[in-house]
């Protein structure tokens, strides 16, 4: 019996929350690296993962399943695709990245440290489930914790407020798409959750065309799609900086991945016969996120609407049911989950010192926080999709399915790059040239050595992506490819 | 010494960005190191582009040499694909060499110059992969990297109105070449390569219908996409408005990159993929750009001729030499394969390079006398020849150079054009030549209101006592000075490697 690397990646936060929860509380030095400690060893894990993904065999590999319930067909049935294994790297990396911004935290860090790492546990249950039932059982494991970690940690103007919005639009959209895995369970006659046997089960027409838009958009809604889309950039505002930086890097992956897994895989002739309704909904994800953003002075919620803007471009790629549209989506959903962490990061940092993200009312912050402004203007390019960075991989494939389909579309949504461009610009210019505003003088700290850390894994993921695509997108392409198996056998 | 040999181009077009990193690691107090550090890293690319154009076979300037090529983005079939033939030769030229001047010029900087100096080297990178790309994603690349670095340099080391020069600068730029970006993919989608040789010709051959529509109606839009995204770029009349601006506001050596080299892109990318992607519609179309180059000639002419502050004054006259470039091309678009296109392309070409090198050299010099005085506008010089003499020359020298004196670089390259053109587009041709009338009259303008007539005292006695230009300067100006003469006389050396290849490929 080979290492269970997927299942050790899956429980030991969990094992990790429950020993940190053991420690006193007030041991905060000790609560912090034991912390750091087991978000290293998740990010060494994701990492051993990713690089010992054999693309050329492709197909889901590191299988492990124990049965967990068989009277129901439901079993701990774990694995990792093409699509999947990036993703696996990114929540390992968001973790990490995020514990580190955490240090600062004073409050409680012990309940703090434990709730997010039950929350990570249940991210990275959700992309190695191959099990429908798991699937949903992690998926519930991570919102949760959202929830607590808001509503204690979050905001004080808005986070109860922002905590309920967010808990009640996922339960309900969960609540939707489980009801669909039901019908599926059911409908197939099969007795089992296992999804690799439900690929399988070839329902009807009929079926899949009633319970495709559910399952999909009861997922989507965690991926923010238009018209479910405001409780994220309320979510995002109230949360603290880590949770923010889970919440868009990872969690509205969650929904995007769980869409695709369970709504496309599953119910491919349904996805086919509603993918121009899926596909409308994200073009205006797109475009109207972006000039949304344009609008805000608040900077969490640009990067909030900018997030359901590129999340947009996400749900666009995977429906355009082409090749090259879903590899970029993928590749988009590590790129802009990346990126996110980045911006929520240095936002945070910003936020620590300056007690404000009112835009107008920050400035100069360049010199004093250098290694901030360098990262947030990587951010920042990535997100206007400029060349040699991770973005433009991920978008230009996007834009290359959507051309397959539906020319004038591309069209549409090319006008969301100008005005990202305008909106970011103007943030960078506003954030960390100029003058720094008087009050501010001798309060802007600079950062930890260890924050330097988190900003360069970050950063340098985004160029080194956007330079060296090859490092990520044929992997991608070999997920992308069984799904265009599934889709065209059906 | 094999790498070498087997990569020049990627490493010219690489070692700016390794100079950048190794000033990365230098302490940023050490002003004079950084600023040494810099320029003598500049001279490399050059020092190696000279090795390139002189083991280049001219006789074959039409195919593309040094080729390289790895695979960049697999998935989508785009390899990292770079090569230089005779056209992008002369443009490489151009740019490493203007770059180490504008450095030297930089030298006066005194704010932030390690990032100023890291910028300017990532930019040179940006332009030189445009003219060195053989696959359309990789000139996209690097055609949009280069506004990253030029963006800052305007909107950190500007003058008063930066931040909106800067923005209106990227904005322009970035939604100009959205079009581009969507007809890059559309070639993408229909080919499935991005190299241009392959997509040229399976592009001109294609008939019928395509994505649902006629392929005419198809061809007849992305040419549009194309000419608009590289005429903003030139810029070409009406949408010249975001260079005035970003001119004034740059510091004095993003202007001479700017007008010396940036412009060079738009008017690339004609030559480079609109005419041999669009053959019909470009002579189809002919009549419209030659319209639209008279008007910039024209209209760059009577808004240079309008202005009072120097600055501006030099970047409208950048409109108008550019509107010569894009009649040449127009000309040469209609006459497809015959000699008058031929003569005109080499017009085009030539003045390509003739205008980086006396656009560099004016912005200069308003530079050089601005960093004294403190003022571009004109009014307030004024008969200041017999305080700086040697300055005065520099400037008349250019100035003539500008003007398309005979004798000097601007006359060959701007009577090539007309020569060209004449055959093909005589009425457009006639009036491009009256607005070349008004060319002489602003730089009479400048020169007349900086260096003759009654003297402004202000400048002759105390704390604002004009000093001469220092050595500095002068050795930033001698290498244009040289060129601007060597090309008016004897131009047959650049000109012979751009024909080579221009013959073959128009």
């Amino acid at each position: 019996m080979t290492f269970p690397i997927l299942s050790v990646i899956i429980f030991s936060p969990l094992v990790a929350a429950l020993i940190i929860l053991l420690m006193p509380a007030d041991r905060k030095t000790e609560i912090r690296v034991a912390a750091l400690v087991t978000a290293t060893f998740a990010l060494i894990l994701s990492l051993w993962v990713y690089l010992s993904y054999d693309q050329a065999a492709a197909g889901y590999q590191f299988i492990e399943k124990y049965s967990w319930m068989p009277q129901f067909g439901i079993s701990l049935h774990l694995g990792v695709d093409g699509i999947s294994t990036p993703l696996v790297l990114l929540t390992g990396v968001v973790m990490f990245t995020g514990v580190i911004i955490s240090w600062g935290i004073e409050d409680r860090p012990r309940e703090f440290f434990a709730f997010l790492f039950l929350l990570a546990s249940g991210v990275f249950g959700v992309f190695v489930a191959l099990d429908l039932f798991m699937l949903f059982f992690f998926y519930e494991i991570a919102v949760f914790p959202m929830y607590l970690l808001i509503a204690i940690w979050g905001w004080v103007k808005t986070r109860e407020y922002a905590a309920m919005k967010l808990t009640l639009y996922l339960f309900i959209g969960s609540v939707i798409a489980l009801v669909g895995a039901l019908a599926m369970y059911f409908e197939s006659g099969m007795g089992t959750f296992n999804m690799l046997t439900l690929e399988t089960a070839n329902f009807s027409p009929e079926f899949q065309k009633i319970w495709f838009l559910p399952v999909f958009m009861g997922f989507a809604v965690l991926g923010g799609i238009w018209p479910f889309h405001n409780w994220s950039p309320d979510g995002h505002v109230a949360a603290p900086t880590a949770v923010s930086m889970f919440h868009a890097g990872v969690l509205m992956k969650l929904g995007a991945f769980a869409a695709l897994r369970v709504g496309i895989m599953l119910l491919p002739v349904g996805a086919k016969e509603w993918s121009w309704l899926i596909f409308a909904f994200a073009t205006v994800n797109v475009v109207y996120g972006a000039f949304i953003a344009m609008t805000q002075t608040d900077l969490k919620y640009m990067i909030g609407f900018s997030s359901v803007s590129h999340m947009g471009l996400v749900v666009l790629g995977f429906s355009t049911l082409t090749a090259d549209g879903m590899t970029g989506a993928g590749v988009q959903m590590f790129s802009h989950g990346v990126m996110t962490a980045l911006f929520f990061a240095a936002t945070g940092m910003i936020y620590d010192r300056a007690h404000t993200r009112h835009i107008p009312e920050l400035g100069g912050m360049m010199k004093p926080l250098p290694w901030v402004g360098t990262a947030f203007i990587v951010g920042g390019l990535v997100s206007m999709g400029m060349p040699g960075f991770s973005g433009f991989v991920a978008e230009f494939p996007i834009f290359m399915g959507v051309w397959q389909v539906t020319p004038w579309v591309a069209i549409l949504a090319v006008i969301s790059i100008v005005i990202t461009a305008a909106y970011i610009m103007l943030a960078i210019r506003r954030t960390f040239f100029g003058e720094m505003p008087a009050a501010f003088e001798g309060h802007i700290t600079p950062i930890k050595a260890i924050d330097k850390i988190a900003l360069v894994l970050l950063a340098g993921l985004m160029i080194g992506l956007g330079m060296f695509p090859s490092i990520m997108v044929p992997m991608v392409a070999t997920g992308v490819e069984n799904v265009l198996r599934i889709l065209g056998g059906a | 010494m094999d790498f070498l040999s087997n990569h020049l181009l990627s490493v010219i077009l690489f070692f700016p960005v390794f100079v950048a990193l190794v000033i990365w690691f230098l302490p940023k107090e050490e002003e004079t190191l950084i600023r040494w550090t810099a320029f003598i890293g500049s001279l490399v690319p050059f020092a190696l582009t000279l090795v390139v154009w002189f083991s280049f076979d001219q006789s074959m300037s039409s195919v593309f040499q040094f080729e390289e090529n790895y695979i960049w983005y697999e998935t989508i079939n785009s390899n990292f694909h770079i090569g230089v033939d005779g056209i992008s030769l002369s443009m490489v030229l151009l740019t490493t060499l203007l770059t180490p001047l504008a450095i030297l010029a930089s030298f006066s900087v005194k704010d932030k110059i390690k990032p100023y100096m890291m910028l300017f080297l990532f930019l040179e990178m940006g332009m030189l992969g445009v003219f060195l790309a053989m696959d359309l994603l990789i000139f996209f690349v690097f055609w949009e990297i280069g506004l990253v670095p030029m963006y800052f340099l305007i909107n950190q080391w500007g003058s008063k109105n930066r931040n909106y020069a800067s923005l209106k600068f990227m904005i322009y730029t970035v939604g100009g070449s959205l079009g581009l970006l969507l007809a890059i993919q559309l070639l993408g989608v229909l080919f499935g390569t991005y190299d241009i040789a392959a997509v040229t010709e399976g592009w001109t051959a294609l008939s019928g219908t395509t994505m649902g529509m006629d392929v005419d109606t198809v061809k007849n839009i992305t040419f549009w996409a194309f000419v608009v995204a590289f005429a903003i770029k030139v810029p070409v009349w009406p949408f010249h408005t975001w260079l005035p601006d970003a001119h004034t506001e740059a510091p004095t050596a993003g202007s001479m990159i700017l007008a010396g080299v940036l412009l060079k892109l738009g008017a690339y990318g004609f030559i480079r993929l609109v005419l041999p992607l669009y053959p019909e519609q470009s002579a189809h179309f002919a009549g419209w750009l030659a319209f639209l180059a008279v008007m910039a000639i024209v209209f760059g002419a009577f808004g240079a001729y309008g202005q009072w502050d120097f600055k501006r004054l030099v970047a409208y006259s950048s409109v108008n030499h550019m509107g010569f470039v894009l009649l040449g091309i127009a000309a040469a678009a209609k006459a497809y394969g015959t000699a008058n296109a031929h003569i005109a392309m080499n017009g085009a070409i030539l003045q390509m390079f003739n205008h980086g090198l006396s656009a560099a050299g004016m912005f200069f010099l308003v530079g050089v006398i601005y960093e004294r005085t403190h003022t571009r506008d004109l009014r307030k010089f004024g008969g200041l020849f017999p305080l700086v003499p040697i300055y005065g020359g520099i400037l008349i020298f250019t100035s003539m150079a500008s003007l398309g004196l005979p004798g000097l670089n601007g006359f060959v390259s701007e009577f090539l054009v007309v020569r060209g053109a004449w055959g093909e587009l005589a009425g457009y041709t006639a009036a491009g030549m009256l607005g070349l009338l008004f060319t002489g009259a602003y730089i009479l303008k400048g020169v007349k209101n900086v260096l003759h007539g009654p003297m402004n005292e202000e400048w002759a006695h105390g704390e604002h006592k004009l000093t001469e230009i220092n050595t500095r300067e002068i050795v930033v100006m001698v290498p244009l000075m040289v060129l601007m003469l060597v090309l008016g006389i004897a131009p047959a050396w650049l000109l012979s490697v751009i024909n080579n290849a221009v013959t073959a490929l128009f």
